[in-house]
């Protein structure tokens, strides 16, 4: 059995700034026309990534510096729109693999996403979001740990920072309870009682 | 202490508590789609999972069809092998499936209510961020994401938390020109696109009351754009005139136990919320967005804002819009021309949607400006059919639109109704992002579907009520 507690993760960083950054950008439509989520990770940012690439510029998903990141620092209001999973499934097939998100705020489907698939999104401050992007991008070798246990985060500089998660959402990871249709189906008897209980059930016949 | 209608189904439908302090929660009907259930299917198949209760799950195909013709096998091979694929799994499954040769196919938050499928005091999933439009019966619906859709296939339910609920109350008339979509790009305008995170929102007050049922889902459709997971209006007799005689609603022997079931979700009148807001109808204006996010809007005869206007941390986004948009502070937004006009999606794709502009178009010559592409997209067939019966296809093509098959088409252009390079939209559908609508440098203008239809004919934004002398008469709803 694969240990599915997630309690302490460790790694190098990536910091995609902006608020509002929408599951369209993080996963173009086009995308999504695909039958599993495999090889989505290519495509993560893609258009962002192409617009900048004309520019001139890299997007830090494009930097070498940042190619073994496993920690995205994010700011306000990351993942809103779209209720598609491609969008944390494309982050955490990029590269190493995404395995943990901090930023000052998550849309609510997008971090319930991340939760199902075993990827914590906690909070900071505005100003911790902006010396943890700052650090991150001077030193792209810091390695950071999330610590669900003590609820920091850790640089290996010797700094830390509070951060926040819901206490459900924390249990679901530290008692490795994330992946959640085994649990939801213990409850056989309680399920048909409250199906029993709904007038419109069966179509109300 | 009162409750409110969130709580009720809420606790009606709560199964237990986890031992991670969150609900299981029963889902009383599960809506399926093409492009967020396949991996899902795939997973039940890989344990060996049954579909716990297939009689509360029902699938249509919107996202991926092609609306100009719905000859088989689509041109496109990946949305050609996304229709099998839903195809089989619903056939595998036991799972009812609309699709086009049922006469029933349609964008699945169009269909949900036509169908009677949504009802009052359900609780309703769908992968799709726009579940929220059943909110407008008096349901609990939000968007879920493909794992979810899983649990909900194998066991009928789900984990969550529960939400605080803000009520949003608009007291007054709104003025004529003045529709459904002008009041929820109004609240998200004034609450932002972040200000519903963490909770339900019920909308309340005369102009809601006086709303129909269509305007009711163009509101609660949008919940999400303004970060409130899913939002509601309670249920009242405007919510049973609508649902009575469709196909799935409650049969006339049963009609009274069902009213009465659904009286009683509504919520208390000594209910307590965790937030209230109050507007006036009479503040409201025809609203365009002019940026990047559906927050980032004005009044017609507005204009863009400068940053100054808001707070230091919103001053980057603020400014990666001017550029995206190629606006500047200061522009109006009346006179901007538009390449494409689009009016459908689950937002405004309705009958009242069309019937509206109708009124407005037809026997005065119209024509679309010639540089104009102009996409008429219903939200499904009966509503397909039910234009072409009131010979609305004819009003249409004659002003120079294009009249399509039904499907989500260009308000996220997953089918091949894309925007070429930096082309501008004129649209009626519910997101402004950057490369929504398939170019990633196109621009999207979110406003009314009159709004939209008077954009076309004038080749620029216009003011509609000014076009086509909107005045006087009460406000009709779109």
């Amino acid at each position: 059995m694969n240990d599915l507690r997630r309690v302490r993760i460790s790694g190098k960083a990536v910091s995609v700034r902006g608020n509002d950054i929408d599951t369209d950008r993080i996963i173009p439509a086009r995308y999504l026309r695909c039958v599993t989520f495999d090889g989505l990770g290519e495509h993560v940012f893609e258009d962002d990534r192409e617009q900048l690439r004309r520019s001139g510029q890299l997007h830090p998903f494009d930097r070498p510096e940042f190619a073994e990141a496993e920690i995205l620092f994010v700011n306000k209001n990351f993942g809103c729109g779209s209720s598609r999973e491609h969008a944390p499934q494309a982050i955490m097939r990029w590269g190493k693999g995404i395995k943990a998100i901090v930023g000052e705020s998550f849309a609510e489907i997008f971090f319930g996403n991340c939760v199902a698939l075993g990827i914590p999104c906690v909070t900071v401050d505005e100003a911790t979001a902006a010396e943890i992007q700052a650090l991150n991008e001077s030193a792209p070798n810091t390695v950071f740990t999330v610590d669900l246990e003590q609820m920091k985060l850790v640089a290996d500089n010797g700094k830390s920072w509070p951060i926040s998660l819901a206490e459900g959402p924390r249990q679901q990871f530290l008692q490795g309870r994330w992946d959640s249709t085994a649990e939801l189906m213990e409850a056989d008897e309680e399920i048909s009682a409250t199906a029993a209980r709904l007038p419109y059930f069966n179509h109300w016949r | 202490m009162g409750k409110t209608l969130y709580e009720k189904v809420f606790d009606l439908h709560t199964v237990r508590k986890l031992p991670s302090g969150q609900y299981q929660l029963f889902m009383g009907l599960q809506l399926i789609h093409e492009v967020t259930s396949p991996q899902a299917f795939a997973m039940l198949r890989e344990r060996g999972w049954k579909v716990r209760y297939p009689h509360r799950n029902f699938a249509t195909v919107d996202h991926i069809v092609p609306t100009h013709s719905l000859e088989r096998p689509y041109a496109d091979s990946l949305a050609e092998e996304m229709m099998r694929a839903l195809e089989n799994n619903a056939r595998e499954f036991g799972i009812t499936l609309f699709s086009p040769e049922t006469g029933k196919q349609g964008v699945v938050h169009i269909i949900g209510p036509e169908l009677g499928l949504t009802q009052p005091g359900m609780t309703i999933c769908c992968g799709d961020s726009h579940t929220a439009t059943h909110g407008a019966f008096g349901a609990l619906a939000f968007g879920i994401g493909t794992s979810q859709v899983r649990d909900v296939l194998a066991t009928q339910t789900l984990a969550m938390g529960k939400l605080k609920v803000r009520r949003i109350e608009i007291n007054g008339r709104l003025a004529p020109g003045v529709y459904p979509k002008d009041v929820i790009l109004y609240i998200i305008n004034q609450l932002g696109v972040k200000g519903g995170v963490g909770y339900a929102y019920e909308y309340a007050g005369q102009v809601f009351d006086e709303m129909d049922m269509e305007g009711r889902m163009t509101v609660c459709n949008m919940s999400i754009e303004g970060g409130a997971r899913c939002g509601y209006v309670n249920p009242d007799a405007t919510t049973y005139a609508y649902m009575k005689g469709r196909p799935y609603a409650p049969p006339p022997e049963k009609w009274d136990e069902a009213v009465r079931f659904w009286e009683s979700v509504k919520s208390d009148p000594d209910a307590q919320y965790d937030d209230v807001v109050q507007y006036r109808a009479e503040d409201i204006a025809p609203m365009v967005t002019w940026g990047i996010t559906p927050g980032q809007s004005i009044p017609v005869d507005g204009v863009v804002p400068d940053k100054s206007q808001f707070p230091p941390s919103e001053h980057s986004l603020i400014e990666e819009a001017y550029e995206y948009m190629g606006v500047k502070p200061g522009d109006p937004i009346k006179g901007m021309k538009i390449d494409v006009a689009f009016i459908g999606s689950c937002t405004n794709g309705r009958i009242s949607d069309f019937e509206e502009i109708v009124k407005h178009i037809q026997g005065r010559g119209y024509k679309v400006a010639p540089h104009v592409r102009a996409l008429i997209v219903p939200g499904s067939q009966l509503v397909r059919d039910e234009m072409v019966r009131r010979g609305y296809d004819k009003i249409f093509t004659e002003a120079g639109f294009e009249f399509r098959e039904p499907g989500c088409s260009m308000c996220l252009a997953m089918n091949p109704d894309k925007l070429k390079g930096r082309e501008i939209c004129a649209s009626s559908s519910n997101r402004n992002f950057k490369g929504r609508q398939g170019s990633p440098t196109g621009r999207t203008l979110l406003m009314s579907p009159v709004m939209v239809a008077a954009a076309a004919l004038a080749g620029e934004v216009v003011d509609a009520r000014e076009f086509f002398g909107i005045r006087g008469e009460k406000g009709a709803q779109s």
